[in-house]
């Protein structure tokens, strides 16, 4: 793009992205090599920044990788002690019946709830004791190749203005040369998307699918906290053929967790998730712990749902996918950090075996998943959310008992996944109206103050980082048919459908956007691009988040 | 000629702050820090001095925890030659700081010493003038424009409905105003240059300053959020009421 | 107890907020106050109803409230009074801090409320949080925000007038030059009136429209994001979280819907006028005088409005 030339730093290992993954694979990586060269950057501000999470979170996988966690004072202080599964009406909520046996998956003995952003910046505290040097406030933007190989990433340039031309503030970006890079940006990365592409790592696999969650952090009177209570629904507001639900945890000094997933394989063009979210609020299920709180933080961000079926070629020559760019999130469990954060192990111990080796690719990583709990964990639950598309909510709730409970996970057959995301959006006119409530300012909020307790900040003179591939499409598609669904879709109104009466387009507040991703994902002619903006843009979840 | 630059580890700009529900403060656990916007702005004119050639030397000052030296780390990439992190627990007030300030500034002798105007967590806007008037160096605060040249510091202000222009003898302070400048980022490859950089630690009572604060915060609130006033029928009435009753116009 | 106001003066006459500081002085205790200038601004102080006596520094340096000797006039005078006060301003801001270092002092800006003669309640945080501090400092030295003390009358006293200048020391500053501002509109973050507008304005052209009415109030101009962001007026322009903060004493929100980013940079302005056409529109909700109707109407009216109000 510019002519400065840019200043280059090698390292043996590149990671791009500071979640549980990218974490896991730092720490493992400095054990098991420890006069290997690790550099880890984060496009968040500061690690933890763009972490969001339930979350109710497996040690496993932590213990494995740092065994003395407790005694390293690592942030897990709420043991789950207390769950129930409610499947709700409009105005009543039934309790699952003997949850441990028609929802296995679902038993959360032995885990903790936590703030997942307070869980890395733990994490990274004991990379960089380790030795790893970690960059937050950097963006992973380009992939640089060479011979067919994958030699590392160059971060974005910054100070670049809105019309594209270097400010007076420029500064080009950087290249982190390595022997090997992992990337670790978790579901639907910016850099993971183009490498799927150069390596056609998608090829005989099922497309991947996704949900979107949206959360909320509340602080609510002591006197209706429970420590240790989680508490998921299903059913309303959602309709049969649409998968989600919600989360209530409370964890900390009167903390509850909030949230709500919606599958993005939903086909009603005027869904939108958020005011889902909202106005689940207002179920009696839920509504009494919110009464005389205060919300305190916002956020979103796309998960992938695919499951085993849509996990991709994991390694490519000069590095490998881990975490949530891979997709190893395990559906009906509700969790992916404790697979992340395994993935993120088992891809350190193939890079530290090529690099002794001098071999390329770091090959053995896709072995050592198939040899490990991990496959074993997903290969269970493998057929459970397709199965939910195929047979609607409640059908795909009767064939989830009946897996877990005669099949046991060991069906012979796999269901797969059919479509993408934006392949099953119906029209506007096909589609059913929602009428959603308006927010009341105390329990239920409008989109802009919602996005505004996620702190987030872009640095307004830059280019917009949502590339609308072909604007024309946008009228013809999106407009005539949809009726603009990514201003529904979008938990941030970063897209607003303006002019509607005369002449409608499309409006991106791009500085709005909390990096959801969601829009990449769902737009139905996945005409809209979500590029890196300029480093540390994006949102700054507090800690607790 | 040496430089002294103090920097401040406060809640970033883009957080908005949350008054802790036991109104003992605002919380800070797990909230993103940077350095205070003024203070970069305070680094960036002193690198400007250094590379005309007129500094020579860039010392940047953190008074705080640990986690200050992340401050430090930044000044360094931005274009400061070491640091040295004064290393307290307390929350030291302006005139605390001033203190350490005037203790340092006798062991470093810098003939220019570059603050923001204020913190954007107290903002008190008081340390460089406090700093100036404990050394009885002259103060040049607010500052919009510095020009360095035979041993005085020319610096314009901003002032109340226009610009000051006061001509300073060196040794002075000089309070970095919004306007100054507009601060670099901190690139990636200066960043990682920086962790080569020396930086050390020295406790407020190795310089023999008490930090003692002279404050004491009784309580932290919320502002009083505003209500719904009242509906006008028409322009005039509107007009009326904010001369007659709001008395504004 | 007797409180040493710091007045300042413009043009000869004492500045409006100085006044306040009188009220806010008063509430301590017997009041002097110092003013630098001529003599007639030592007059115009001494009519001020509640000042005893006035103080007027004759020294060059002072006279151009140059912070050094103005400061070690304070705090040579300091040892007769209890507390020493300013309006929050330029001039205090400079000056009243390096006193308050002479006399070992932390200093208490930017004061809302006294409690009592030791306890005061200040922003932090940018008006984020509102602190309630108590100082064990056997003198206070603190600043007032104006628009929270109403303005002691202009006229109506009769203080002794008394001369007094600054402590002999080497001058280590010289004044050089002032220049007001030209401009005819005042800066956003300095003005008393500011006229904003959002994207109810709809374009580029029509948010001139906004122009008319603040030239006849005086009014800085400022905007909304969503009126930025559609290319509406420059960045510099934004009030709001991501860009000014600002608390005049008037604020005319017009055809801005009041997103909580947008009321972050404009909620402690004194007074709050909305006009918008949407009733519904969130700004309503912390407007002191709300409009409701169509802005390219109503705009028109407003001028003649005060035009026929003169």
């Amino acid at each position: 793009m510019t002519e400065h030339a840019r200043e280059t730093m090698e390292f043996d290992v590149v990671i791009v992205g500071g979640g549980p993954a990218g974490l896991a694979a730092a720490i493992r990586l400095r054990q098991l090599a420890p006069d290997a060269t690790v550099c880890l950057i984060e496009k968040g501000s500061e690690i933890g920044a763009h972490i969001l999470s339930g979350a109710v979170i497996e040690p496993r996988a932590l213990a494995e990788l740092l065994p003395d966690w407790q005694e390293r004072g690592a942030p897990l202080n709420t043991p789950v002690s207390e769950e129930a599964m409610l499947y709700l009406t409009e105005s009543r909520g039934y309790t699952v019946p003997m949850l441990d046996r028609v929802m296995p998956h679902m038993r959360n003995h032995g885990n903790y709830i936590v703030s997942l952003g307070d869980v890395c910046r733990w994490l990274a505290v004991q990379a960089e004791e380790l030795g790893v040097e970690i960059y937050p406030g950097f963006a992973g933007a380009e992939i640089l190749e060479e011979d067919g190989r994958v030699v590392g990433v160059a971060t974005g340039d910054m100070g670049i203005g809105r019309d594209g031309q270097p400010g007076a503030n420029y500064a080009p970006g950087m290249e982190l040369r390595a022997r090997y890079t992992l990337f670790a940006e978790g579901c639907r990365g910016s850099l993971t998307k183009r490498a799927m592409a150069m390596y056609n790592l998608r090829k005989g696999v099922d497309p991947q699918t996704y949900g979107l969650g949206i959360k909320e952090l509340w602080e609510i009177p002591k006197d209706l906290h429970r420590p240790g209570l989680v508490q998921h629904s299903f059913g309303w507001p959602l309709d049969d053929r649409t998968y989600g639900g919600a989360w209530m945890y409370h964890f900390g000094e009167n903390l509850v967790s909030y949230g709500f997933v919606v599958g993005l394989d939903y086909p009603n063009t005027w869904l939108s998730p958020f005011d889902e979210m909202q106005r689940l609020k207002l179920h009696p299920s839920f509504r009494k712990f919110f009464e005389g709180g205060r919300r305190i933080a916002y956020g979103a961000r796309a998960l992938s749902e695919g499951g085993l079926q849509s996990v991709p070629r994991l390694t490519f020559p000069g590095g490998a996918l881990v975490g949530d760019a891979a997709g190893f999130l395990n559906v009906p469990k509700i969790k992916g950090t404790h697979t992340a954060m395994k993935s993120g192990m088992l891809a350190a111990e193939a890079v530290a075996e090529a690099m002794a080796a001098g071999k390329a690719e770091p090959a053995s990583y896709t072995r050592r998943v198939r040899q490990s709990w991990l496959w074993q964990e997903l290969r269970g639950v493998r057929n459970i959310r397709p199965a939910f598309a195929r047979f609607g909510m409640k059908g795909g709730a009767l064939y989830s008992g009946i897996d877990a409970m005669l099949l046991r996970g060991r069906a012979p057959w796999t269901l797969h996944h059919r479509h993408a995301d934006n392949e099953v959006l119906e029209s506007a006119t096909v589609s059913t109206p929602i009428a959603y409530p308006k927010p009341d300012g105390r329990i239920t909020f409008d989109r802009l103050s919602s996005v505004f307790l996620s702190a987030t900040n872009h640095e307004e003179d830059q280019p917009v980082h949502l590339k609308v591939r072909n604007p024309d499409l946008w009228k013809t598609v999106n407009w005539d048919v949809f009726r603009s669904p990514e201003s529904r879709y979008c938990p941030a109104a970063v897209y607003e459908a303006v002019d509607t009466d005369t002449a409608p387009r499309l409006q991106i507040n791009a500085q709005n956007c909390v990096h959801c991703k969601t829009c990449d994902i769902k737009d139905p002619a996945q005409n809209i691009d979500w590029v890196t903006p300029e480093g540390a843009g994006g949102p700054n979840y507090p800690g607790g988040m | 000629m040496k430089v002294l630059v103090p920097v401040k580890r406060v809640i970033d700009f883009n957080i908005k702050p949350r008054v802790k529900a036991d109104g003992t403060g605002v919380e800070t656990a797990g909230v993103k820090m940077s350095m205070n916007p003024f203070d970069e702005i305070a680094v960036e004119e002193a690198v400007r001095l250094k590379e005309k050639g007129i500094a020579t030397e860039i010392v940047a000052v953190s008074i705080g925890v640990q986690q200050a030296q992340d401050t430090l780390r930044t000044a360094l990439a931005m274009g400061a030659d070491r640091a040295i992190l004064v290393l307290t627990d307390v929350a030291v007030e302006p005139l605390g700081v001033a203190k350490v300030l005037k203790a340092l500034v006798a062991k470093e002798s810098p003939d220019l010493v570059i603050l923001g105007k204020q913190a954007i967590d107290d903002d008190m806007n008081a340390t460089g003038q406090m700093l100036a008037g404990l050394l009885g160096w002259s103060q040049g605060t607010f500052a919009s424009k510095i020009e360095i040249a035979d041993g005085r510091a020319v610096v314009t202000r901003e002032i109340d409905g226009g610009l000051e222009t006061v001509s300073l003898a060196l040794p002075a302070i000089v309070t970095a105003d919004l306007r100054l400048n507009e601060p670099r980022y901190a690139s990636l490859p200066n960043i990682m240059k920086a962790r080569k950089k020396p930086m050390e630690t020295v406790a407020p009572g190795d310089l023999g300053v008490d930090v003692t604060p002279r404050l004491t915060t009784l309580s932290v609130a919320e502002p009083p959020t505003r209500k719904a006033g009242v509906k006008v029928e028409s322009a005039a009435d509107l007009v009326a009421r904010l001369r007659n009753e709001a008395k504004v116009i | 107890m007797t409180v040493l106001v710091l007045l300042d003066h413009e043009a000869g006459a004492i500045r409006q907020a100085s006044r306040s500081a009188v009220t806010a002085a008063l509430a301590l205790g017997d009041v002097h106050a110092l003013v630098t200038g001529d003599a007639a601004v030592a007059a115009a102080a001494a009519q001020i109803p509640g000042i005893a006596q006035v103080l007027r520094a004759t020294d060059a340096g002072s006279a151009h409230d140059l912070a050094e000797p103005l400061a070690a006039l304070i705090a040579s005078l300091a040892g007769a009074y209890s507390h020493i006060v300013a309006a929050s301003g330029a001039t205090a801001k400079n000056v009243l801090p390096r006193a308050a270092a002479l006399l070992d002092v932390q200093p208490i800006p930017d004061v809302v409320s006294i409690v009592d003669g030791e306890t005061f309640v200040r922003p932090i945080y940018a008006g984020s949080a509102l602190a309630t501090v108590k100082s064990s400092d056997a003198k206070k030295v603190l600043t007032v925000r104006a628009s929270n003390f109403d303005p002691a009358p202009a006229e109506g006293g009769n203080a002794a007038v008394r001369e007094v200048t600054a402590p002999d020391a080497p001058a280590v500053s010289e004044f050089v030059s002032i220049e007001r501002s030209k401009s005819e509109r005042p800066e956003l973050d300095a003005a008393r009136i500011i006229v904003s507008g959002g994207r109810g304005l709809q374009n580029e052209e029509n948010f001139k429209r906004l122009e008319p009415l603040a030239d006849r109030l005086g009014a800085a101009i400022g905007a909304s994001r969503a009126a930025v962001d559609a290319g509406f007026v420059s960045n510099d322009y934004q009030v709001g979280q991501t860009g000014k903060i600002v608390a005049p004493e008037l604020y005319i929100a017009v055809g801005i819907s009041g997103a909580i980013q947008h009321l972050a940079g404009m909620k402690d302005s004194k007074v709050i006028v909305a006009i918008n056409k949407d009733p519904e529109a969130p700004i309503f909700q912390v407007a002191d005088y709300g409009l409701v109707g169509d802005l390219f109407e109503v705009l028109p009216q407003l001028e003649a409005a005060l035009d026929k109000a003169g």
